[in-house]
């Protein structure tokens, strides 16, 4: 199992340190024009979370690709460069300036900005035809069926699978306003966890895509139910807010899980979900 | 600006109020206290997200962060005890440049809470604090015996001489005075903030006219850095509160 971090919540130039502990360092998605982002105020604790509206600030791909990606490659640490647009082209042309990188995530979901209006599997296949490169599908486990979803960007084309981002939310202020300048943002953090293992099992029977598993992902317990789920490899999000060291520590917690749960290797843990018993259940 | 590395564990090694305020006192372990103005993030127990502080002093052995509670994440850090434990991540930012030559340090409300330490960088300089009760006031027993304290509706910016070089922490209003009768000072901004290193993006704040993360850019800024609006200050915000 390998372990990543989620899109967005880390810069690896600003804390290289902390890129350098994953085993791929995934960057803050990527659109075609430069993005300043939401105004502030950006984010809001809540009970067993945190709502982000950034709005997929970001340079732009021109500047991304030119100065961002040399910088980061220097780093030493595998890259996947998650992308983002709002059409099946603008997504396609970036993926087509991509090279010398480990995978692209397709950032299908983002909760803070209008949706493309193309479907996913639209957006997959015109990617497809832009990169030979893997192409992660990040997903929503907002949609009604996130396991059709998962078969129809199969079917396009796709690669692998990234469960979940975030989901929209609200918070209220004393005075029963928006905390946030955006009203809504993305929420994440511990209280995602049970709805992205969900996901992680249904889309795992669905395809037998390789699933990159997060939300809410705190401890090596935590890494080790999204690959009884169906997870080949997880990533960590809010965590490294508050715990700039939590790869290390979860990767060192994730063997002391796994002594504690019996399953002696990486793998043996993996796909608990697709036994029949299971898939009923969660069906059910 | 250090680096992120890892946050370490530290004991508390004592709790005592200061006015409406409490002082944390921590055992510094390998921390270096870094320069005045710059920043820790404290796990605030309970609390998903860590808050941040700029270190008030530097005992010999602790560090010692002033905390107003107004919030569920800083009501808990008051309520810890010596004894308990809690994860510090820091100094991170930029704090005060110290190479001036007729430092005036300025202060309103929890914005003091940088000041102790700065003082003790400087040589005894001048120290005008400004607080919105005579309550709130009581806090200035942690200021240098040579403070000048005002409470409202006087204001800081009435026992300012303009020819001192201010440094300056307070609310929004105050730094945006401060900034209009000395063009040079350097303003100690607060926004809320998860990570403290970078990460999150939620500390955005109109720099040069962009917005851009205070945790790299500042907490300490050059006055003609920031125009008009911060955008991001809650007005109300004590320092360290993500959501209070």
């Amino acid at each position: 199992m390998r372990i990543l971090n989620a899109s967005g919540c880390l810069d690896a130039l600003a804390a290289p340190e902390v890129a350098r502990q994953l085993d791929a360092f995934v960057t803050k998605t990527v659109t075609p024009k430069p993005r300043e982002g939401s105004d502030p105020p950006r984010i809001a604790e809540t009970g067993h979370g945190m709502l982000n509206a950034i709005g997929l600030a970001n340079p732009g791909r021109d500047r991304f690709v030119a100065d961002h990606l040399p910088r980061l490659r220097e780093l030493g640490v595998p890259l996947w460069v998650s992308v983002g647009g709002f059409s099946a082209a603008d997504y396609a042309e970036t993926c087509a300036r991509l090279d010398d990188i480990e995978a692209i995530e397709l950032n299908l979901s983002c909760p803070n900005v209008d949706e493309a209006a193309d479907s996913a599997a639209e957006i997959v296949a015109a990617c497809r035809g832009a990169t030979d490169l893997p192409l992660y599908a990040k997903l929503s486990a907002a949609h009604p069926d996130v396991g059709e979803v998962a078969r129809a960007v199969a079917a396009a084309g796709a690669d692998g699978l990234s469960l979940i981002n975030t989901l929209r939310g609200v918070a209220l202020d004393r005075e029963l306003r928006p905390v946030l300048a955006r009203g809504s943002g993305g929420l994440s953090g511990p209280s995602l966890k049970p709805i992205a293992l969900h996901a992680v099992a249904v889309c795992h029977q669905a395809t037998d895509l390789p699933i990159v598993g997060m939300g809410g992902i705190e401890t090596g317990r935590d890494a080790l139910e999204f690959t009884a789920c169906g997870a080949r490899d997880v990533a960590l999000g809010t965590v490294l807010f508050a715990d700039p060291g939590a790869p290390t520590r979860v990767r060192a917690e994730l063997v002391a899980a796994r002594a504690e749960a019996g399953v002696a290797g990486p793998e043996d843990g993996k796909g608990l979900a697709k036994s029949p018993e299971t898939e009923q259940k969660v069906h059910a | 600006m250090r680096s992120s590395a890892s946050p370490s564990r530290h004991r508390v090694s004592g709790s005592e109020p200061i006015g409406p305020y409490t002082l944390l006192r921590l055992e510094r372990g390998d921390l270096d206290p870094g320069v005045p103005g710059q920043f820790f993030m404290l796990e605030a127990p309970g609390r998903l997200l860590p808050r941040p502080f700029s270190l008030c002093l530097a005992p010999p052995g602790e560090l010692a962060f002033l905390v107003d509670p107004i919030g569920p994440g800083t009501e808990a850090l008051c309520r810890l005890r010596p004894g308990d434990e809690i994860r510090v991540l820091g100094p991170l930012g930029h704090g005060y440049r110290l190479d001036v030559e007729r430092p005036l340090l300025v202060g309103g409300g929890i914005g003091i809470a940088p000041l102790p330490y700065l003082a003790a960088a400087l040589n005894a300089p001048p120290v005008i604090a400004g607080f919105r009760t005579q309550a709130h006031a009581e806090a200035a027993a942690i200021l240098p015996s040579n403070a000048e304290v005002v409470v409202e509706p006087t204001l800081v910016t009435e026992l300012i001489d303009p020819g001192f070089d201010v440094l300056a922490c307070g609310p929004e209003p105050m730094l945006h005075a401060v900034a209009a009768l000395c063009p040079t000072a350097q303003l100690a901004w607060e926004a809320p903030m998860a990570c403290g290193y970078g990460a999150c993006y939620g500390c955005v704040v109109e720099i040069d006219g962009a917005l851009a993360r205070l945790c790299l850019e500042g907490p300490v800024l050059d006055a003609a850095r920031v125009n008009g609006h911060v955008r991001n200050l809650v007005p109300d915000m004590s320092r360290g509160a993500v959501s209070a």
